[in-house]
């Protein structure tokens, strides 16, 4: 498992590949919403959603690149070869868990640098949101990777195939932000907390089960 | 050491396409088998399925050393493989390849080894330099270092000579009068030189094993 991740770090820190690009991504995104909010007072519970947007949209551009590089460089068949399916299900997952919290530390510090009127009133559920929200979000976009690596359409296919089932993670990832912003404790945001860690265990356990399926031939 | 692979009752199916059926065959130290047949007849297939690249519709390979049956999931050095369409990570030097195939082996890294073999093939003032700076036959040559680093007593070879020259070609005999020593090796061609490495043919045009 660590062979693979470190092999897609260094590869990654070599070609800059999906770096640039997402950094990118994220630096033109945050200021278009700036942009397009001057001078208006947007309320913080939209706010919380857009934050989420930005996320979302951020890991579909460069979450799938972990197969779908594999598939296009011919390399598939290379770790085929040499390791287990597993190793390379939990290599995948540590290097998209690793990039979606780069990512998302990046956002979010913009975020509450540049947007006015985001104000976090209790950074522990804000940041225990974050964390658990990156999570379930790697580990969706793992398994939806692997699958859409495989296909033609990969581009559209991706984001289309990872709503519906990012869906239940995104509702609650808000309102634990939402929560945050008013100012709720650990206890008042439990809730939330526990539907994210289940999120989490179960598709986990489940892209855990499926990946074998979906990587063999 | 001793090695016995054993092919019984193969039968691979795409969807709809049958590619072959029925194929068994057996093998112990010190042979080699050439597998040959049309464009298209399964040869890249077989070997794939030996090298457990792909599954096997019905049937199975199984592997011994030594007596012991080798779990080709798990024990992956077991297995050399080499082909044209193998890739290697062309942002990574010929040794850092060789590096890599270690670990995601599992195993130890022996870099003294892994420079004598590049060296063996020829590679030895290049590869400390990126994959993607090579030419097609520098890379074939770097997927025999590759393949024999840990010494398996299973060589599967898909057109073996492929984008090699002379050298090149002499240096796949070599590994190949090696491999005999210490296990078996499967040729997929079609190239007249090259059957004549084999003891063994299965012509899967006619699907007879001699």
């Amino acid at each position: 498992m660590l062979g693979v991740f470190w092999k897609d770090v260094r590869s990654e820190l070599r070609t800059r590949y999906a770096l640039n690009a997402l950094i990118m991504f994220v630096v033109t995104t945050l200021s278009i919403i700036l942009f397009s909010m001057a001078g208006e007072t947007v309320g913080i519970d939209v706010l919380a959603g857009i934050l989420w947007v930005v996320i979302f949209f951020s890991a579909m551009s460069g979450l799938s690149r972990t197969f779908v590089n594999e598939e296009e460089r011919g390399t598939v068949m290379t770790l085929h070869l040499l390791t287990t399916p597993s190793a390379v299900f939990f290599g995948k997952l540590l290097v998209n868990l690793v990039l979606v919290l780069f990512l998302n530390v990046l956002i979010v510090v913009l975020y509450l640098l540049l947007i006015n009127g985001f104000v976090v009133q209790s950074y522990d559920v804000f940041v225990l949101t974050l964390l658990l929200g990156s999570f379930g979000l790697a580990s969706a976009a793992t398994i939806i990777a692997a699958i859409v690596a495989k296909a033609h359409t990969k581009g559209t296919l991706y984001p289309v195939l990872s709503f519906p089932i990012l869906l239940p993670l995104l509702m609650t990832v808000m309102n634990g932000t939402k929560l945050a912003t008013a100012g709720a404790s650990i206890a008042e945001a439990g809730g939330e907390f526990r539907i994210l860690i289940s999120y989490a265990v179960v598709v986990t356990s489940a892209s855990y089960l499926l990946f074998d399926f979906v990587w063999k031939d | 050491m001793d090695v016995h692979l054993q092919a019984r009752n193969l039968r691979k199916e795409f969807g709809q396409r049958l590619v072959f059926r029925n194929l068994s065959f057996s093998v112990e130290v010190g042979n080699v088998i050439v597998v040959a047949g049309r464009n298209g007849a399964g040869k890249s297939t077989l070997l794939k399925i030996v090298a457990g690249l792909l599954t096997p519709t019905e049937g199975e390979v199984r592997l011994f050393v030594n007596g012991r049956k080798v779990s080709l999931e798990r024990e992956k050095h077991m297995i050399g493989f080499v082909a044209p369409y193998l890739q290697l990570y062309d942002e990574f030097t010929g040794i850092e390849n060789m590096e890599l195939g270690a670990k995601l082996r599992g195993k130890a890294f022996d870099r003294d080894r892994a420079e004598e073999l590049l060296r063996y093939v020829g590679l030895e003032s290049r590869f400390e330099d990126p994959v993607g700076t090579y030419s097609s036959g520098m890379k074939q040559r770097l997927k025999y270092a590759f393949a024999i680093l840990y010494s398996p007593p299973v060589l599967v070879l898909d057109e073996p000579s492929s984008n090699l020259d002379q050298e090149g070609t002499e240096i796949v005999r070599g590994i190949l009068l090696e491999q005999r020593s210490r296990g078996v090796a499967l040729i997929a061609t079609n190239e007249p030189g090259e059957k004549q490495l084999g003891d063994i043919l299965i012509d899967l045009d006619h699907k007879n094993g001699s």
